[in-house]
């Protein structure tokens, strides 16, 4: 067998947790150019956590951008394709940053802190990106763009029991806190933004403090019972729960309506970078879709496996992994609108192999209210 | 790390092979083990397969990724460890007991001595785990 591919050369960027992260025995990998623990104990044994319990993630690598001034609004509102009007201030909207074809620059949220102030969070191996699209068009707005990645440490405490672990630390009132609200308030003492947000289907906080105070807010969280997770877990997880992974299901070339996204395109906003193509493709239909299947034969259909038809590719697995919860194989894939449709059959490419999978039903997985 | 049995010998590509007899047990090593994670899924060939050392014989599944098997001989396969169909997790929890793959029929034993022994391939882990 072949082993994990082994970490590049190249010096990786740390997080303000990467020497907690060691002590607790995190297997460390090259994560676009980040050391990140792909676990602790197991990816099976961690999913399991955050979905009955609690589960910790360091999310730190990911990039924070703030909006600023009189024309915030307009400038968030011409380059996404959500409707930033529609957020008050303390709420988070999930939005696309589009190219004018309509492709993904990012997929980001968005929080609204205060009037004409907004807090940005964006992929990690996108920050700079990001950053320069919003600056270069922002030219002739009064408005201020900065990257602030490098400030915050971001901790995703996710599981049904988040908000008993955290609500002792912080006086952040977190019962009435609704889905996609934040509050700001101090977390071990400490200056933080919690918000009701994450990336796996199961209630949870993410919570950004100063990259100083990092370590001893994971230290109080795990002290308190949740579990150290890595990105093994965190990937499915968020599949289970559909939840889209730049770089694999969304890039520059693919639309938001392509991704099964619609309902982050507000057509009816004004204009907005891709909006042409988005109604083109409301109208007449995308020339691909990205549907959940799971496995009928043995095996994964894994990121980049072709689907098969006659010998030709007729579209391409996205995202595949063996799903803790429903114990099977399960992923996503673009495939033409008229294969799309739930029980529809096709042929995955594994390592040379047709390998018959299903369209199903997404999300995979729905916690119970 | 468990202690590797010094009674087997090893491939660069982590899988172990121990011979008694013309007989070879083959599976993947406890390093091999770790680095992969929790495997969910363990294709090997069929009884009375022909393979060359080096030949591709099959493919396991962990939950993050996929790694192909290699034979590290030459021979016939003359069983398969049925229980991993239902109990991938064996593989993990005992790679070189319950967890072990297929049987085969060493047909050349010289082949063995291009593998690497215990200590040498304790070296060769330390070495890529950069530890």
């Amino acid at each position: 067998m072949l082993v994990y591919p082994p970490v590049s050369d190249q010096p990786l960027k740390k997080t303000p947790l990467n020497q907690i992260e060691h002590e607790l025995g995190g297997k460390m990998i090259d994560f676009g150019g980040w050391e990140l623990p792909v676990q602790f104990t197991g990816i099976l044994d961690e999913h399991e956590a955050v979905r009955t319990k609690a589960g910790l993630f360091d999310v730190s690598h990911m990039g924070e951008i703030t909006v600023k001034g009189p024309q915030a609004l307009t400038l968030l509102q011409r380059t996404t394709c959500n409707d930033v009007s529609k957020l008050e201030d303390n709420r988070a909207q999930y939005n696309g940053l589009l190219y004018p074809n309509a492709g993904f620059v990012d997929d980001i949220l968005i929080y609204r802190m205060s009037g004409d102030d907004y807090f940005v969070v964006v992929n990690a191996s996108n920050s700079d990106k990001d950053y320069e699209w919003l600056a270069d068009s922002a030219k002739g707005l009064d408005v201020e763009v900065r990257n602030v990645s490098a400030d915050y440490a971001q901790l995703a405490l996710q599981g049904p029991e988040s908000e008993r672990i955290l609500q002792p630390m912080t006086d952040v009132d977190l019962k009435p806190m609704k889905y996609y609200r934040f509050g700001r308030g101090k977390v071990a003492g400490v200056d933080a933004i919690v918000s009701r947000t994450g990336y796996t289907g199961e209630d949870g906080f993410e919570v950004y403090v100063a990259p100083e105070h990092g370590p001893k807010i994971f230290r109080k969280l795990v002290d308190a019972g949740a579990k150290a997770c890595g990105l093994g877990a965190r990937d499915t997880l968020r599949l289970e729960a559909k939840m889209a992974l730049y770089g694999n299901d969304i890039d520059q070339t693919t639309t938001p309506l392509e991704a099964d996204l619609g309902w982050i395109v507000k057509l009816d906003k004004g204009e907005f970078s891709g909006r042409d193509v988005l109604e083109r493709e409301r109208n007449e239909g995308p020339r691909r879709k990205l549907v959940g299947f799971e496995m009928i034969d043995r095996g994964i259909g894994r990121h980049g496996y072709p689907i098969v038809e006659g010998g030709q590719e007729i579209g391409v697995v996205t995202s595949g992994t063996h799903s803790p919860t429903l114990k099977k194989a399960i992923g996503l894939a673009y495939l033409p609108p008229e294969k799309s449709a739930p029980g529809t059959e096709f042929s995955i490419l594994i390592r040379g192999k047709e390998t018959r999978a299903r369209v199903v039903p997404t999300p995979f997985y729905k916690r119970g209210k | 790390m468990a202690t590797i049995p010094e009674d087997s010998k090893y491939a660069k590509s982590h899988e172990y092979i121990h011979v008694e007899g013309d007989m070879g047990t083959i599976g993947i090593t406890d390093y091999a083990q770790k680095e992969l994670g929790d495997v969910v899924f363990v294709e090997l060939p069929q009884v009375g397969t022909q393979l060359e050392a080096g030949d591709e014989l099959g493919s396991i599944e962990s939950v993050k990724a996929v790694s192909e098997l290699f034979a590290p001989v030459t021979g016939e396969v003359i069983e398969v460890n049925e229980a991993l169909a239902t109990k991938p997790e064996l593989v993990n929890t005992d790679p070189y007991g319950d967890g072990w793959m297929i049987k085969i029929k060493v047909i050349d034993s010289t082949e063995l001595d291009e593998l690497m022994p215990a200590d040498d391939y304790e070296e060769y882990t330390q070495a890529e785990s950069g530890k």
